[in-house]
């Protein structure tokens, strides 16, 4: 492990024995000592903390599938029965929901502080490409786990992304209903995902191992990007950081727990307390807030294949960043105009997240209005006229070219004369609606991605410290 | 010292930030499209330490024996539910709920369709306290056909499966026109359900004046309870909860700075 000498040794015949066959205990022990960058600071405590969650996950999960009945008439009702009647129930229901959202939060604040710090960067872009497959991989589970409690939220949602697949070109309609194992999404549907959503999860936990298996082969990144250099820039994992990380696990857990037991409703959507009905459609089909930035770029694009294939690129080019970014400097801290466009890159990822969760259509602010003529109809029998007909196209066309154009001049006088607007005429908001501020955000997003590769090389980064030793102490 | 504060508080900040911003841009998306405004309830189940108000859940399950059963079930209720702990019958010297006479007097006032045994005949029996809140209606095709074309809803979770939870309910329950009693101001247009509440149709038995408006606080008051039978022992566990792991956090604070005392970082 990355050259660090292993200091175990075993005390008893039995571990001795152990040891030469299986270096289990070495192993951890080894782990335990693992020398660490002594600058790490709190957002390097999410690693833990997610680990936690994964685990919390596999236990609630796994006890809640003994109770849980997969199939489309009795899903809604068992999961009304745990938590009205299984044993502690009405803690771990919440638990397991409250906590996908929890898994998520950590998850976001942990890809965040890699960008920020630039752990993505040789020698550790491993690290990072296996958390974008653990991250791909937490977002199927959390899709297909939202489906089980079979509310109309479930239901539609499912209906709504597996949809995605149709729009394949060529093979899309087969390979959707393979998915689905039918022509909708059914009691097959229900049953597969189910599956999946129990075989996903162990899938992460082995991911997550080689995840941490490369990060103590290439060793941990720190706030100023500067390599341990000697033996007094690292401590021992033990106890330094299992205390720092035990301390904001709790932080953690105290922001959990108020959300399992004050306001298990909170990160949820009132319809999937509506048991699933393929005949109704929600008036609004919106997803987990966790994927809404991705739904807002979907639907920045109005052509459907377009728009899907922009949201995993959304996803996809996170997979090639550390060939992207072409500065040697790893930590923000030192460069001053990637941080800024980092901060944008936020910003950005955040208006995604309020614009998925809005009406497109609905307007983030308005400018005046706009006058328009709605019923030209009304306006003709107002005034007397009867619409232009005849044989001759152009003579109609101008005609009524002519009398929109009266129709809206009146509309205009009567609005100049202070007078209630005739029911032929029309307002419509100006302004910006959501659509357009998805577009912005969504260029945003984008835009961070394809300046990185210049700003590398046009960017005079700022001094960096000799050794993380030198900076701790010059700080200080 | 100083630095590692402001650090934890900007992390915890920042968090709570990230979780509030989505919630209320959720919250405000899902919000309804009229004028109408809604009238907040103060609710005895309100707040980190709120329980549920046991005498308006014991009106409020009389108002739903006596008006709202004509239409809407309770699927996913049993009978002992109405005596199980943080129950509205709930009683000490009956812990276990079949046992309770409250509850027992109260499935047995409800009909059973169920199959004789011996003959195989169906037949019609009073409730148990095991037995669920029966159908209303054969099916739902039945209780459309006998309600404007739309089935009542099952009311178990109604007081969960709407943007403004409780608030909802109540403002429905109140906002009735005068003169067409389907037209609802909260619904914000024509209901299939009639106004179903008018001043005194149920007399209750503890003296209240049975208003709409107390009705619907009351049946409000049980659906809440119907929706989230286990609020109370969840609450009460939370506060537990957060206690220990406050003490937990500063223990786990304090180790740290003793852990960390010797090193610069």
């Amino acid at each position: 492990m990355s050259g660090h000498p292993s200091t175990y040794e075993p005390k008893y015949a039995a571990t001795r024995w152990l040891d030469q066959r299986l270096p289990i205990i070495r192993m951890g022990a080894d782990f335990m000592t693992y020398p660490s960058p002594r600058n790490l600071n709190y957002w390097w405590t999410f690693g833990g903390i997610l680990t936690l969650c994964l685990v919390s996950q596999i236990i609630t999960g796994i006890i809640l599938a003994m109770h849980y009945v997969p199939h489309v008439d009795m899903a809604f009702d068992s999961v009304q029965r745990i938590r009205r009647d299984v044993p502690f129930g009405w803690l771990l229901q919440p638990m397991h929901a409250v906590g996908a959202s929890m898994f998520f939060l950590a998850v976001y604040i942990h890809m965040f502080r890699g960008l920020y710090y630039g752990s993505y960067k040789a020698p550790r872009e491993m690290i990072w490409i296996l958390g974008c497959v653990i991250y791909l991989i937490m977002m199927a589970t959390a899709f297909l786990g939202y489906t089980l409690p079979w509310g109309q939220m479930s239901f539609w949602g499912a209906t709504v992304i597996t949809g995605f697949f149709g729009a394949v070109p060529v093979v899309g309609e087969s390979l959707q209903q393979w998915l689905l194992g039918g022509f909708s999404v059914s009691n097959a549907t229900l049953n597969r995902f189910f599956s999946l959503h129990y075989l996903l999860p162990f899938v992460i936990a082995g991911i997550v191992g080689l995840h941490v298996w490369a990060m103590h082969h290439a060793g941990q990144n720190n706030p100023i990007g500067v390599e341990p250099k000697s033996k007094k820039d690292t401590l021992s994992f033990h106890p330094y950081y299992t205390v720092k990380d035990g301390f904001a696990v709790v932080l953690f857990l105290l922001v959990f727990a108020f959300f399992v037991f004050y306001q298990p409703d909170a990160l949820g959507h009132a319809d999937n307390y509506i048991e699933a009905n393929p005949m109704e459609t929600p008036a609004h089909i919106v997803p987990e807030w966790y994927f809404l930035p991705f739904y807002a770029i979907l639907r920045a694009v109005p052509d459907k294949l377009m728009g899907i294939l922009l949201m995993i690129g959304a996803i996809a080019v996170l997979f090639v960043l550390p060939w992207l970014d072409t500065s040697k400097v790893k930590s923000m801290r030192f460069r001053p105009l990637a941080r800024r466009f980092f901060y944008i890159f936020l910003v950005a990822c955040f208006i995604l997240g309020w614009c998925g969760a809005e009406t497109p259509s609905d307007m983030v602010f308005t400018v005046g209005q706009k006058l328009g003529v709605s019923d030209l109809g009304g306006y003709l029998a107002s005034i007397g006229a009867e619409f232009p007909s005849g044989e001759n196209v152009k003579f109609i066309e101008d005609q009524t070219r002519a009398f929109t154009a009266d129709a809206l001049a009146a509309c205009q006088s009567e609005l100049a004369a202070g007078h209630a607007l005739p029911e032929y005429c029309s307002q419509t908001p100006q302004g910006l609606n959501f659509v357009w501020l998805s577009r912005i955000a969504t260029f945003l997003y984008f835009g961070f991605f394809f300046i990185l590769p210049i700003l590398g090389l046009v960017e005079k980064p700022k001094e960096r410290p000799e050794s993380i030793t030198k900076a701790v102490l010059g700080e200080a | 010292m100083k630095t590692v504060m402001k650090k934890t508080l900007l992390i915890a900040a920042t968090s709570l930030a990230a979780i509030t911003g989505v919630g209320l841009g959720v919250a405000y998306a899902a919000g309804g499209s009229s004028d109408y405004e809604m009238k907040h309830v103060h609710w005895h189940f309100n707040g980190p330490f709120g329980t549920y108000d046991r005498a308006a859940m014991q009106r409020g399950y009389q108002v739903y024996r006596e008006v709202c059963s004509s239409c809407h079930q309770l699927k996913f209720l049993s009978f002992r539910h109405l005596g199980d702990k943080g129950g509205p019958y709930y009683d000490e010297a009956y812990p276990n709920p079949n046992d309770n006479p409250y509850v027992k007097a109260f499935a047995a006032d409800w009909t059973i369709q169920d199959i004789d045994l011996d003959t195989g005949d169906a037949i019609e029996r009073p409730g148990i306290p095991a037995d669920r809140f029966p159908a209303i209606y054969d099916n739902a095709a039945a209780a459309a056909a006998s309600n404007n074309g739309k089935a009542p809803p099952d009311l178990s979770v109604m007081a969960k499966a709407r943007t403004g939870g409780a608030d909802w309910l109540y403002n429905i329950l109140i906002s009735y026109d005068k003169d067409d009693v389907f037209y609802n101001k909260a619904y914000g247009g024509q209901m299939a359900m009639a106004a179903p509440l008018s001043d005194g149709m149920v007399e209750y038995a503890d003296g209240t004046e049975a208003t709409v408006d107390q009705m619907a606080k009351d049946v409000t008051e049980f659906l809440a309870w119907s929706a989230d039978p286990k609020m109370e022992v969840r609450k009460q566990t939370g506060t537990a909860t957060m206690i220990y792991l406050l003490i937990l956090a500063i223990l786990a604070y304090i180790s740290y700075k003793r852990v960390w005392r010797n090193v610069e970082h």
